[in-house]
């Protein structure tokens, strides 16, 4: 038998709310797929499940609240047959440990039901409290006023960002390093692509950043991983946490997976995505849990440098400020150029700042062939 | 197309970018992206919106032109006109 547990969306993650169920007993699931939407204090997360089975029973209803680590699920695995017993001591010794109500088919009243979709409010994620556990018009209108608390949630998010923060500074021996890399000719090579391009195939600096910090990963080992029981593993791929700002406040930095292989068409459509479903809610697990290492890029409206705070157990942030025009002396010569000033936050456990400044010097070779990338 | 339904077009596609926008918020002859706070993903979405909407390709030399709320609709009356 498996058991489908909550897992950690991310080091400042340590519960979660299961807002839905994506598969019902006797559903056939294969890697990959998403079974249960969770929320985070940060975000609704798709979680997804990494081995092959057949749906027993559901053990947590929507709208509880469990630790990560809780079994959220029995999946028979395939050729396994059904056993009443084992799974009935499973779910007693989960809910002595999170005491999640269990799953009952949903009773509504018809009143309610209308509501519901006059608000736009999942039945399954509301919890009832009529007769039979049914759902009340109360309960959906309670539903939808809890819904609508930006308020909570920021304050949320706010939390996990400082936890997440101050884990970091109180565990990680930050060292930081930053250069001046000149863009003329990623500008150029950029325009005149995008020229080329209808609006929708259109590129953005972001991408180029990105390729380069997940091919400078690729001759760097030491930056691209995790730091977990006291020693570093580095990762074979390179999957970058993108920093996304949400507009309401706080952010986010989903992983775009296996960036070194990706070339800056798929990048862009990644990203676009990534941003799009960050901004309606919609992440997927994996994203969430598993980046190697943040790209924190501020923008053109943003400021000339990043002070990145690694994100744990990752071990290095870079950050690229704004491109902006500066003056810029080369053979003798003074001219205006494009720059950005690219910076480095990494963990003296696994490196140090030669490397660092190495590691620097190799993504600012990268962007001067940005036709290579 | 009259201006007013250009109006309308160019604050429904920002809405769809920043949903929590007011109109009477815009300060029309003033910079739009730092004022909405509009990054350069924001900027294309905001760009690509207006494509699907009212079916103008807006090439990125012309991005000068858009710096205020009223500078983008003076364009795009231009090019539909």
């Amino acid at each position: 038998m498996i058991e489908f547990k909550l897992p950690s969306l991310g080091s400042d993650m340590d519960q979660g709310k299961l807002l839905e169920w994506k598969v019902k007993p006797g559903d056939t699931v294969k890697r990959g797929d998403v079974v249960a939407v969770v929320d985070t204090s940060k975000a609704a997360v798709d979680v997804e499940i990494w081995q092959e089975g057949t749906v027993q029973e559901l053990i947590v209803a929507p709208g509880a609240t469990v630790p990560v680590g809780t079994v959220l699920a029995t999946l028979l695995a395939p050729g396994e047959s059904m056993d009443f017993g084992t799974t009935q001591a499973v779910s007693a010794t989960i809910s002595s440990v999170a005491a999640p109500a269990l799953v009952a088919r949903r009773r509504i009243s018809p009143a309610a039901r209308k509501r519901a979709e006059e608000l736009a409010i999942d039945v399954d994620t509301v919890t009832g409290t009529g007769p039979d556990d049914a759902v009340t018009l109360q309960d959906v209108e309670q539903a939808a006023a809890a819904q609508a608390q930006p308020q909570d949630r920021q304050a949320e998010m706010r939390k996990a960002i400082a936890a997440a923060m101050s884990r970091s500074k109180r565990e990680i021996p930050h060292y930081y390093l930053a250069q001046t890399i000149p863009l003329e000719g990623a500008t150029a090579w950029l325009r005149d692509e995008n020229s080329r391009r209808p609006v929708t195939g259109r590129l953005l600096m972001a991408v180029l950043f990105l390729k380069a910090v997940a091919l400078a990963c690729c001759r760097f080992p030491e930056m691209n991983g995790v730091f977990r029981d006291g020693r570093f593993e580095a990762s074979g791929a390179v999957h970058a946490g993108v920093a996304i700002s949400l507009r309401q406040g706080g952010l986010i930095a989903p992983a775009i997976h296996d960036v070194s292989s990706k070339s800056l068409e798929e990048l862009m459509r990644d990203l676009t995505d990534l941003v799009q479903r960050v901004r309606a809610g919609s992440l997927r697990s994996s994203e969430m849990s598993d980046p190697t290492i943040t790209v924190t890029n501020l923008g053109d409206q943003g400021a000339d440098t990043v002070f990145g705070v690694i994100y744990p157990p990752q071990v290095a942030l870079v950050g690229f400020g704004c491109v902006r025009d500066q003056p810029w002396a080369e053979q003798g010569m003074l001219r205006a150029l494009p720059v950005v000033n690219v910076s480095l936050a990494a963990d003296h456990r696994v490196s140090d700042g030669h490397r660092g400044a190495l590691f620097l010097a190799e993504i600012r070779e990268l962007l001067q062939y940005p036709e290579k990338l | 197309m009259y201006e007013e339904e250009i109006r309308a077009a160019v604050l429904a596609t920002l809405k769809t970018i920043a949903p929590e926008l007011q109109a009477s918020e815009i300060q029309t002859d003033r910079p739009l992206r730092n004022q909405i706070d509009l990054d350069s993903m924001d900027w294309l979405n905001f760009l690509i919106g207006l494509h699907q909407r009212l079916k103008v390709d807006i090439p990125e030399s012309d991005y000068g032109k858009l710096g205020t709320f009223d500078g983008i609709v003076s364009y795009l009356a231009g090019k539909l006109g």
